[in-house]
């Protein structure tokens, strides 16, 4: 398989604060963002003539940025949707339908000024009739939903929950703008509080304001911009079902592994290219389920090999580097901060950098595994 | 028509109930008579959930109405902690497989809300819990097969 670079990142960057954010509402976080992206670039507003996002509408941010795109992406399905933008941004370049894409992200999960509110089913949707009247209050009782049985499964205890959210504070606590950065204890995560069995708190991630935005251009032209590019070798997305309920294997996500696959197709590498990797986790679940639904380990084996500490800080796959949505931040979509991630990670200035990370593969999660996106980023141009 | 289980009401229903819409009135129809109603196609032979006027597999519309039996296995579960409207925590959220195949969402109630009594496959059996005049839900309680 030839690899070939289809765009590249060159402008990324989060909000000038992280996680507490009292004196900003949602659309300014989007735009705080945005500027620091567009000065990490190189570039200005007039600059763009492509805009992508969630949460806010694509009209909010032309309206509030000063913009008149030729293209524009909403897609929002859920906290990967920025890694979809990215995908569909690079379909757009290489299209011709856009040059400069500018994708943002901001929410106020925390304070909640003029935050988008969680989703509520559609009065008589499927999921209304059929899930919500049995006192499904959002992620913590929904998402969480499949593990008893993945767990089951694979003849596996609590700890390996608490495994992943020990071995991510482990990384948090190297990361200054970590929002919890107190190393802890498997008994640590065991005895806090119980959210929803057999979630504990600290399995389940923080809820905090931030925002983060992306520029992306056309491979040729990413060298000159002032920052060393990002290439996106290859993406892939998919859904499956918006009702958890309806999963076809509660052990493993059919999304997961379609756009696991299709990202490491469309990049022609192999797992044993990969230096570092980001799993979405807005519970301590998802790395383990996205291990193996991308196939860097067998199936029921990631629970091992995150206990070994092949995840953690001098492992063979340093994952969720910035401490994830458990310790770093989460603030409702957590997919920006994730690409953010890897961004920094390959052009080596992550906070807990690995040394000579080349190839990051960024995999999210939208709704109660209802949607997916994966992207395969690197610091060289193959 | 044979007829259906014993109607209870058992929870203070604050709870959310469903609107209906055309594709699921007969499985809310079938509930208010003590009915687990599903759909199978008849050309695959496969029964589907949720209701949908045709096969999610082969989009085939031969589709009937059977009665299930109620029974079901405890697929996975929480144990929520968390405040509801309609709901005295701690409550079991779960997803049953019906005898026939098909996954629902659900509450176990009829048992402590524990892990060591809530065993992964153990049998259930439907409880019909009427809500309102117009929504009967279906909930699950641990079956005794002795």
């Amino acid at each position: 398989m030839t690899r070939r670079a289809r765009a590249a990142i060159v402008g990324a960057a989060e909000t000038t604060e992280m996680g507490r954010i009292p004196n900003a509402s949602q659309v300014q976080l989007h735009a705080d963002a945005a500027l620091n992206a567009l000065a990490d670039a190189g570039l200005t507003t007039s600059d763009i003539d492509g805009i992508a996002t969630a949460g806010e509408t694509p009209e909010s941010i032309a309206m509030y940025l000063g913009i008149a795109p030729r293209w524009i992406d909403a897609t929002g399905v859920g906290g990967c949707s920025f890694l979809m933008h990215v995908r569909h941004a690079v379909a757009a370049i290489e299209a011709g339908d856009a040059s400069t894409v500018l994708i943002t992200h901001g929410e106020s999960g925390r304070s909640q000024i003029a935050a988008a509110s969680f989703p509520h089913p559609i009065p008589g949707s499927l999921s209304q009739q059929f899930e919500t009247p049995y006192g499904t209050v959002g992620p913590p009782t929904m998402f969480t939903l499949p593990v008893l049985r993945y767990l089951k499964h694979y003849g596996l205890g609590e700890e390996a929950l608490a495994e992943v959210a020990v071995v991510q504070r482990k990384w948090a606590a190297m990361n200054p703008r970590a929002s919890q950065r107190d190393p802890i204890t498997i008994d640590d995560v065991m005895q806090s509080r119980m959210i929803a069995y057999p979630f504990r708190k600290l399995m389940c991630c923080l809820v905090t304001d931030g925002g983060g935005a992306l520029v992306v251009t056309a491979a040729d032209r990413a060298a000159d911009f002032p920052r060393p590019p990002v290439y996106v070798l290859g993406t892939g997305e998919s859904v499956e079902t918006p009702m958890v309920s309806q999963m076809a294997d509660l052990t493993s996500s059919a999304a997961f592994r379609i756009s696991g696959a299709q990202a490491f197709a469309d990049a022609g590498i192999a797992h044993s290219d990969v230096d570092h990797a980001m799993f979405y986790d807005a519970f301590a679940h998802l790395p383990l389920y996205g291990l193996e639904d991308l196939g860097f380990c067998a199936r029921g084996e990631a629970a091992a090999f995150v206990a070994e500490g092949h995840t953690g800080p001098g492992g063979s796959l340093p994952v969720n580097t910035n401490g994830g949505g458990l310790s770093y931040m989460h603030s409702g979509m957590y997919g920006m901060y994730a690409i953010q991630e890897s961004v920094r990670q390959l052009r080596g200035i992550a906070a807990a950098q690995v040394p000579g990370a080349r190839v990051s593969v960024t995999h999210g999660v939208g709704g109660m595994f209802a949607s997916s996106a994966t992207l395969v980023l690197a610091n060289e141009h193959p | 028509m044979k007829e259906g289980s014993p109607i209870t009401m058992e929870i203070g229903f604050d709870r959310p109930l469903p609107v209906i819409t055309p594709e699921t009135a007969h499985f809310w129809e079938g509930t208010r008579e003590g009915e687990l109603r599903l759909q199978h196609c008849v050309d695959c032979g496969r029964g589907y959930f949720p209701p949908r006027p045709f096969c999610p597999r082969c989009t085939g519309a031969n589709i009937e109405i059977s009665v299930a039996s109620g029974r079901a296995t405890l697929l996975s579960y929480v144990i929520s902690h968390l405040p509801a409207p309609g709901f005295t925590p701690p409550y079991v959220i779960a997803i049953v497989q019906l005898e026939e195949g098909p996954q629902m969402l659900t509450n176990v109630i009829g048992c402590e809300p524990s892990p060591e009594v809530l065993a992964l496959d153990m049998p259930l059996k439907a409880q019909f819990t009427r809500a309102s005049d117009e929504i009967t839900l279906v909930l699950f309680a641990p079956e005794d097969r002795s």
